[in-house]
């Protein structure tokens, strides 16, 4: 799982001279980056490197000579914006430092920059950390000049109910409405009016005077009409350069001076995005996007970013809670509650009649818990009744997921998506479920050909350029074992580096794994999985999965289980365990002696899991917060949320990506709070600290030869997808939705894309249904949600997200995506 | 959309017809905010949704090029645009003499329009008939060489509902609407209508004529 | 003495002039006939040969320009005719197209077949109605003659014109705001480069060249290079506009060869109006420095013109009399340059806010002792610093004013403008309330 450094290609470069030091830069170098090479600032507004060049605030104007034709170095008559002019061989370029001229042109520009900009920095959240500020502080005058009439403009103006505007700090530097254009792809903000009043926006009538009532229609961005309903506004804040675009969250909330940096990893996603946690006295105030170019590069997710108050809401639990013989749960000290605990556990376990324990770690787990919780379940519960699924999962999932994914270290990378010529999506919606993974496909734009098996042409993939091949959940793999001969698909994922992305929804279509590595093996493309969650890909690799142990170790391989014994200095139950559905359809039916749960949402789990925590005589909760779980549960431990601990979390790519503790705190990980637990039940796990399992789990390393499962081999299943009384079922989580990690944060909840039910056109017209509010409804309940009517899609299929507002699949509806529902109501 | 049925159809066909023109879609957009004007006499939201669905923007793509461009109009304009040019060759001239004028006699300022939804004033720019100065447009055409009675008069003529003539150009100026109908691209049967060449035209060739300056071949 | 060559204006005094029928009636399309019949390399050199050069205002040769397209590669490439004439002084081209809209279109199929295009588009300006109704016409009549369309007279040349008319923003006369624009974006200046001749519209090679320049080609290939040469200077060839405005006795349209200078012009022109003394002058429109009397005998070709401080431009004399008040003249050009800057660079964006404000308090007396310094300073501070060539030109008029008429400015410090801006109107009137300025 290390990365191995890519060996460079042989590039064309180019010497010159800035400031009177020679550099040599790639041809095509802009002279502002060839200057950073060697050191060298020139101050800068519109420039970023991630954006195209816009020339547009010309305050990084320097002095330029180059050779002519003869050879004679020859100044340019006019200073020159290093930020859009490349190097050239020979090229003398003096910049502040040492040109009178530029340093003239700089400060002229930055006087122009300054009058109309407010002097009202002491009560600007960009205050301290303010490029305007900072150069204006080292390169601007000590007095304005500017006697005149400022612009002024009502301020400040809601963008979004997370983005807030003042325009009159605003520089028109252009990089937000780039960010959003090339970036995002969300052109949701432009440059509106022109000249002097120039200024960022979206449409919006009162702003712009324009005269009309109607609020518009057919041309919205998304069904609501929202303006600004992009999962990337965030990166606008964070690269404005003035204090002109602020969060709703954390405007006016601190001083920047004030607080403390700490980098870490999301822990929104699979991708692992790298983010700074800026914190004051113990309290999160805001996450930035770090810098990490081999993974999120510059940008992170509004999940990412503003998604982090869930871990200090008035639920948050700092001290056990057991319950008492009233019924109701009481604060306990860590001794009683471990105490209680073990017993609880012990007479699950032990004994005749004992029904034995089980394991739901949850899929937001770090490599050291879900490592704690694996050898939790084995050594201290004996059990390989253990599964962080409690998604929809299969045994051709765990089976496709042993035997080429676990233990197989770095595989497919970001830049391994960027550079692919042709990308297959298969049950996976790279925008909702992969965040930076789709900028990164969307990095490719105009050169990457993007195929999509989904049920209809999502907004982020249209947005990649993508061709539908229309599914109906379920069909996946008959539509992966039609990618074949001279088809588009085909032909494209031949092509060397090209990337098949197959998502965990994919396990509830029979056969489509295995469909999928029949593709990857006919086209030669490379074959990556993607979950959802960030926990998804350690849980894994530390072999919490009933039928996996570390390193992708089956747990029927019996070389592979005595590999673990050995290692772990104790006997391994024998296998394989119950999956997380059959663990809580056994426990709702009260065959279940004990439950560990750690970071699961009842709401998110399809099945009868508030029964099975009713009937399941001991329930013990690992839980940040006081959740739904705790009302069932008969003793809780209270762990850290990441940002209180270290760890590392596993993405995708295979990556580890460890993060130290931002804010010390007493909270511990669950991996300690179970090594405590284990001691007390007599067992010693070693998983105290995050030093101890890393060694272990190098130790360990991955399966040797056969000791992995097989790879699946299933068959396809037939979807019987037709406009009709029964329509199959699609669903997937929108990014910004009503997920746990997203509570107490209503500016972002604010962003999210409205739910609505997606229908194909001949689907709605056999139904009777053109427009207003449908009930899509299974055996055990019901959602009410307006329909949209989506050219392209799949017929037979309804698609609702899967917990936005108003549309909790799970909870609602009981049924998983690939189930039939019924859609009744609306308008003709 | 509040467009009805009839028109919503009409500016489907129109629109069909401008985006036939370019080789690229959005090529169309600033005919299509024409062809806007000439239906709801202004940029409407309406408008703009319709234009963002035509040319697959977005609705502030959209507005991005509508408030960048001084003939489209965000209130319902004027069936009369009339303009002053008060840059400077016309204002020295005595632009600004007859803006002040004509500003008083209809009692709005600029990007005002008269109560009675007549005329909507406004200073304009530079219109490139300079050697006609003063200038005065009236839905873009060319009213030279205007003093104030001349410009009272033209305004007069409006307000009283009587057609107006412009000096070089076609026989009467259309309303604001048809104007904006023939800048969206579509003909109206109307450029053989003629006022004479201006002597200003004329003005070089008239002495070469008189000079026997013909041109050597 | 220079005689007047009309050429362009031949026809203008012509029944229906801008009818096809006219203009066929005087030897119209006979040169695009004889073009159809050379190599387009031919013709390419032909027009290089003649040293045209570009008269919206750069002066750049044309044939030069038509040579930088790369070779052809199969894609299309694009003519784009730049008509969108709004420069303050530049009234040119809109009389042309409204009379001779025919020898227009025959200068775009000639120059389109020379540079290998088959989509031409024509860029008007969208406030001049009669002059679009008559384009459009021309080119429905020209598709119908068979000048346009598929195979035009057999040659196996497809050429399409579109005729786009713009919305009102100055800026759109910058070549690459013009295709912007035409791309159906806000009209602001590109990066160059690339250049337009490499990726220009729809990122495909284009030559954007002014109606004036295109409409010369026929002329040059009907009637050969030497024919052309013959006029003008030794780097200013051939014949062009001269539109005189303001303070003369006849305005208007003089087609005249480069080279000759404003005292002829003024001769032809019955002199300032009522015998007035010249006071100051644009040789090129409003972007151009001004000139005073003493630059009366100055060639008025790009050389001699660039030589004494100024830009020959569009050719646009806007001639100001002894009455006028250059502080004013110099506002009202400032406040147009405010109003029509794009906003996309500081420089321009904000500088011309701030010049604006100045010179506004300046001519109603309100000016303060650092105002002429800080208009330098400002206008310094934009000059060779902002995105494009406008805000350029926005400081030209306020950096050539101060130059001259320094005292002038400081009178207005000392009491606001000494001058009866109703002396420099065309007709009599009463003084009444201050003149508010633009908004």
């Amino acid at each position: 799982m290390t990365a191995t450094p890519e060996k460079a290609a042989a590039v064309e470069t180019v010497s010159l001279t800035i400031d009177g030091t020679e550099v040599t830069v790639p041809k095509g170098t802009l002279i502002i980056r060839a200057a950073e090479e060697v050191g060298i600032d020139i101050p800068r507004f519109c420039d970023h490197p991630a954006l195209k060049p816009a020339g547009a605030c010309r305050q990084c104007l320097v002095d330029v000579a180059a050779p002519d034709r003869e050879g004679n170095v020859r100044p340019f008559p006019k200073p020159q914006a290093s930020c859009t002019m490349t190097v050239m061989e020979g090229m003398v370029v003096n910049t502040q430092h040492t040109s009178e001229a530029a340093d003239k042109a700089q400060k002229g520009v930055m006087e122009l920059l300054l009058i109309n900009h407010p002097l009202d920095c002491p009560i600007c959240d960009k205050g301290g950390e303010c490029p305007l500020q900072n150069q204006a502080m080292s390169n601007g005058r000590t007095e304005s000049r500017f006697i005149d009439v400022k612009r002024v403009f009502e301020k400040p103006l809601a963008l979004s109910s997370e983005i807030l505007l003042d325009r009159e700090r605003c520089v028109l530097c252009q990089r937000c409405t780039r960010f959003s254009k090339e970036i995002a792809g969300d052109a949701f903000i432009d440059l509106q009016n022109r000249g002097a009043m120039q200024q960022i926006g979206t449409f919006n009538e009162d702003v712009l005077n324009f005269d009309g009532y109607e609020p518009i229609g057919v041309a919205a961005e998304d069904e609501s009409g929202k303006a600004f309903s992009s999962y990337y506004s965030g990166n606008t804040v964070q690269i404005c350069p003035v204090g002109a675009l602020t969060s709703a969250a954390y405007r006016f909330r601190s001083r920047p001076f004030d607080l403390v940096s700490s980098p870490s990893i999301s822990e929104h996603d699979s991708s692992g995005s790298a983010i700074r946690v800026d914190h004051r006295r113990g309290k999160i105030l805001r996450r930035l996007a770090d810098q990490d170019m081999v993974v999120n590069e510059d940008w992170i997710t509004d999940k990412d970013r503003f998604a982090f108050a869930w871990q200090n809401l008035a639920d948050r639990i700092t001290r056990p809670l057991v319950r008492g013989e009233d019924g109701e749960l009481h604060e306990a000290s860590w001794p009683q509650a471990l105490a209680a605990a073990a017993a609880g556990l012990k007479a699950a376990t032990t004994g005749e009649d004992a029904q034995g324990a089980a394991v739901l770690p949850g899929a937001r787990v770090t490599l050291e818990d879900a490592y704690a919780y694996s050898k939790f379940a084995r050594l201290a519960l004996g059990t390989h009744d253990i599964d962080a699924r409690t998604r929809i999962a299969s045994d051709e999932e765990q089976a496709f997921l042993g035997a080429t994914v676990a233990g197989s270290g770095l595989g497919v990378t970001f830049a391994d998506l960027e550079k692919a010529p042709a990308v297959l999506l298969a049950g996976f919606e790279a925008e909702d479920e992969g965040g930076v993974v789709f900028l990164r496909l969307r990095k490719s734009l105009g050169r990457q050909q993007v195929f999509t098996i989904a049920p209809f042409l999502s907004r982020g993939a249209e947005k990649l350029d993508a061709t539908l091949i229309p599914t109906a959940p379920g069909g996946e793999g008959k539509a992966l074992a039609a990618v074949k001969g001279s088809t588009a698909a085909s032909e494209a994922l031949k092509a060397e580096g090209a990337v098949i992305v197959v998502g965990e929804r994919l396990a509830g279509s029979p056969g489509a794994l295995t469909q999928a590595l029949a593709l990857a093996k006919r086209t030669g493309a490379k074959l990556v999985w993607i979950p959802r969650r960030a926990g998804e890909r350690a849980a894994l690799e530390a072999g919490a999965l009933p039928g996996l142990l570390p390193g992708g170790r089956s747990v029927t391989s019996a070389s592979a289980v005595q590999t673990v014994a050995d290692a772990w200095g104790g006997t391994l139950p024998t296998g394989p365990g119950r999956d997380a559905a059959a663990i809580v359809a056994d426990a709702a039916a009260g065959k279940v002696g004990a439950l560990v749960v750690g970071g699961v949402t009842p709401s998110d789990v399809t099945g009868p899991f508030a029964e099975a925590l009713e009937r399941t005589p001991f329930v013990l909760s690992l839980e940040v917060r006081r959740g739904e779980v705790a009302e069932y549960a008969d003793v809780v431990l209270p762990v850290a949320p990441p940002s209180e601990k270290a760890g590392t979390f596993v993405n995708w790519e295979g990556r580890l990506r460890g993060f130290a503790t931002a804010i010390p705190t007493d909270a511990m990980g669950d991996h300690r709070v179970l090594d405590l637990l284990a001691r007390e039940l007599g067992t010693d796990l070693q998983t105290g600290s995050v030093a101890d399992v890393y060694a272990q789990i190098a130790a360990l390393g991955s399966a040797a030869k056969g000791e992995r499962p097989e790879v699946p081999k299933v068959e396809t299943a037939k979807v019987d997808a037709k406009p009709g009384a029964s329509l199959v079922l699609a669903s997937w989580h929108q990014l910004v939705d009503e997920g746990a990690l997203q509570e107490g944060e209503p500016y972002l909840a604010g962003t999210g894309r409205t739910a609505v039910a997606r229908i194909a056109p001949a689907t709605a017209v056999a139904a009777g249904i053109a427009d207003g509010v449908v009930t899509v409804a299974s055996a055990h309940g019901a959602i009410e949600l307006p329909v949209v009517v989506t050219d392209g899609m799949a017929d037979g299929v309804v698609w609702v997200p899967t917990k936005s507002p108003g549309s909790w699949v799970a909870q609602e509806l009981g049924v998983e995506p690939g189930a039939l529902v019924t859609v009744k109501g609306g308008v003709a | 959309m509040t467009y009805t049925p009839e028109t919503l159809a009409q500016l489907e066909a129109d629109a069909a017809d401008i985006v036939s023109r370019y080789p690229v879609k959005r090529s169309a957009l600033l005919p299509l905010l024409h062809l806007v004007q000439s239906v709801d006499g202004y940029v409407s939201p309406d408008g703009i949704a319709f234009c963002a669905t035509t040319v697959e923007l977005t609705s502030a793509e959209v507005s991005a090029v509508a408030t960048f461009y001084t003939q489209y109009k965000r209130r319902p304009n004027g069936e009369y645009q009339v303009g002053v040019c008060t840059t400077a060759l016309c204002a020295i001239m005595g632009g600004d003499e007859i803006w002040r004028q004509v500003s008083e006699k209809a009692g709005v300022g600029h990007d005002e329009t008269t109560a009675d939804g007549k005329i909507t004033l406004e200073r304009i720019e530079c219109n490139a008939a300079c050697d006609y100065a003063p200038v005065m447009m009236v839905n873009w055409e060319f009213f030279d060489n205007m003093t104030p009675d001349r410009a009272l008069r033209v305004v007069d003529d409006i307000l009283e509902g009587r057609d107006v003539k412009p000096t070089r150009g076609s026989h009467k100026v259309g309303t604001f609407k048809e104007t904006e109908r023939v800048l969206a691209g579509f003909e109206d049967g109307r450029a053989n209508e003629d006022q004479g060449v201006g002597d200003p035209t004329l003005a070089g060739l008239k002495v070469a004529r008189e000079q026997g300056w013909e041109e050597k071949r | 003495m220079t005689d007047l060559t009309p050429v362009l204006s031949a026809t203008w005094d012509a029944k229906e002039s801008w009818t096809l029928d006219t203009y066929t009636d005087h030897g119209g399309y006979g040169a695009l006939k004889k073009a159809l019949g050379m190599a387009p390399g031919d013709l390419i050199q032909a027009v290089k040969d003649s040293g045209l050069r570009g008269r919206g205002g750069a002066g750049f040769p044309t044939g030069m320009k038509w040579g930088f397209l790369p070779p052809d590669d199969g894609g299309p490439r694009y003519l784009v005719v730049n008509a969108d004439e709004s420069e303050p002084g530049t009234c040119k081209d809109i009389p042309f197209m409204l009379s001779a809209p025919h020898n227009l279109i025959e200068g775009v199929a000639i120059t389109s077949f020379a540079i290998g295009c088959n989509h031409a588009f024509i860029y008007l300006r969208g406030e001049v109605t009669h002059v679009y109704r008559r384009l459009l016409q021309a080119v429905r009549e020209a598709y119908e003659a068979g000048h346009l369309g598929k195979d035009i007279h057999g040659s196996g040349f497809d050429l399409d014109v579109t005729v786009h008319a713009g919305a009102g923003a100055y800026i759109c006369g910058e070549e690459t705001a013009l295709l912007d624009s035409l791309e159906g974006r806000r009209g602001q200046p590109r990066l160059k480069p690339p250049f337009p001749a490499v990726a220009g519209l729809y990122a495909r090679p284009t030559v954007v060249n002014n109606v004036e320049s295109v409409s010369s080609v026929p002329a040059i290939i009907e009637r050969g290079v030497e024919w052309f040469t013959a006029m003008g200077t030794e780097r200013s060839k051939g014949m062009g506009l001269f539109s005189l405005s303001g303070h003369v006795e006849r305005p208007g349209q003089y087609e005249a060869p480069l080279g000759i200078t404003l005292r002829e012009l003024l001769d032809m022109a019955g002199g300032m109006r009522g015998g007035k003394k010249l006071k100051f002058w644009t040789p090129g429109g409003s972007s151009t420095p001004i000139f005073t009397d003493e630059h009366l005998d100055t060639p008025l070709d790009y050389e001699s013109v660039g030589a004494a401080g100024s830009m020959l431009g569009t050719r646009a004399l806007q001639i100001f009399d002894e009455t006028t008040c250059v502080v004013r003249a110099v506002t009202r050009w400032t406040e147009f340059y405010k109003h029509e800057s794009c906003g996309k660079c500081t420089p321009c964006r904000e500088g011309t806010y701030w010049l604006t404000q100045i010179l506004k308090r300046l001519e109603a007396g309100r000016g303060t002792g650092a105002d002429i310094q800080q208009l330098l300073d400002t206008c310094d501070s934009i000059l060779g610093r902002s995105f494009c060539a406008l805000g350029d030109g926005a400081t030209s008029s306020i950096s050539s004013a101060i130059k001259y008429f320094r005292e002038e400015f400081d009178a207005h410090v000392e009491g606001g403008c000494p001058f009866d801006h109703a002396a420099s109107a065309l007709f009599a009137y009463e003084p009444k309330a201050i003149e508010e300025a633009h908004a």
